[in-house]
């Protein structure tokens, strides 16, 4: 339901106002479409750089449209957008972390298997 | 989900919004449902306990110097006689998927009090995570069979079986969990605890349709890890 209000904008009325099935349905094919992509990186077996980059593209692009539309993130205030993503910024830290940890790790293996541990 | 009023009081838009809203002598989350903001926090913890495990795959995965199994033959199934690379997870995945749409047309359909819809595609939803299961069992007893242990598997490093089992084991929990509620949900709506306003969980205020989209909340995370799963774990 929509009216105007004494501006001239349209605004919506609260009772009863949901959004139109449309969007879901939208979504919801754009999600069989993106999966059907990543499931193709797959089985066309790119290699290297072109298939992570395309894995983490459908990837971020899937995870982004449940958040803001199914889960209604895209109409919620911001006080509320902003305390859910801002921590994630913690964990891509981690992830920077951990990733130079195991090339550390992954190279002091090889490291110690060639030259031997020492007495 | 609808755009919140209080009366005498202006709603500001964005950053300035959030920054009044933040200071305001009141709710924090205007117009959010306590239950739906208690349940978006939760989200954010669980979050951190999916990405320690796939953090900790990455480095697994990364530091050994033995060859990675090879996903796309692990999980491969015959298809009439022919090796049909991760077809089981893109069926899984394509089932999680309807039924996170049918998930987002419920807490439609139940904010407009069309009861008998919302009741229908809830249970839609829950034999759609119910199949989900289903299909994660035969997965995990094929692979058992294959002699993956998580200490050891006739394909490659032996770390591969210990993360396989611990994250697809929470998320296929998380996906058991939910469909419980699913069709504890299904019952509550078409038995009309909400036009009859009995009282919801974990409360004695009066139930309402709100509770289906905090519901919903859950379902489309445990579908948004799935993304996160099926990239990392069966892609890469």
């Amino acid at each position: 339901m929509e009216n105007t209000n004494k501006i001239g904008q349209t605004e919506k009325k609260q009772e009863g106002s949901t959004h139109k099935i449309g969007i879901y349905l939208w979504i919801w094919t754009l999600l069989f479409v993106l999966s059907f992509f990543s499931y193709m990186v797959d089985w066309y077996q790119f290699q290297g750089m072109l298939r992570w980059s395309l894995i983490l593209f459908f990837m971020f692009l899937k995870a982004g449209l449940i958040m803001a539309f199914f889960m209604h993130l895209f109409w919620e205030r911001y006080a509320l957008v902003n305390v859910l993503l801002w921590p994630m910024t913690a964990i891509a830290c981690f992830i920077f972390l951990m990733a130079a940890e195991f090339q550390y790790t992954l190279f002091s293996r090889l490291f110690y298997f060639v030259v031997g541990g020492g007495a | 989900m609808s755009e919140p009023k209080i009366d005498g009081f202006e709603l500001k838009p964005g950053f300035k919004g959030m920054a009044s809203d933040t200071a305001s002598d009141q709710t924090m989350f205007k117009g959010v449902h306590w239950g739906k903001a208690m349940m978006w926090i939760f989200l954010l913890s669980d979050t951190f306990v999916f990405s320690c495990f796939l953090i900790s795959y990455m480095k697994g995965r990364g530091s050994t110097p033995v060859e990675w199994p090879n996903p796309s033959e692990v999980f491969a199934l015959e298809a009439f006689g022919v090796p049909v690379p991760l077809l089981l997870i893109a069926l899984m995945t394509f089932v999680l998927i309807t039924s996170s749409g049918t998930m987002a047309i419920a807490v439609k359909y139940g904010y407009e009090k069309n009861r008998k819809m919302c009741g229908w595609l809830l249970l839609a939803t829950a034999l759609g995570g119910l199949t989900f299961v289903g299909m994660q069992a035969y997965e995990w007893s094929k692979l058992i069979h294959e002699g993956v242990r998580p200490w050891e598997n006739p394909f490659g490093a032996a770390q591969f079986g210990s993360f396989f089992f611990m994250i697809t084991g929470f998320h296929g929990f998380h996906v058991s969990i939910g469909v419980i509620f699913l069709f504890i949900y299904t019952y509550k709506v078409f038995a009309g605890h909400y036009e009859k306003g009995k009282k919801g969980w974990f409360t004695k205020l009066k139930g309402d349709y709100v509770e289906i989209e905090i519901l919903g909340l859950y379902w489309h995370f445990v579908d948004l890890v799935w993304v996160f799963i099926f990239a990392f774990f069966y892609l890469w």
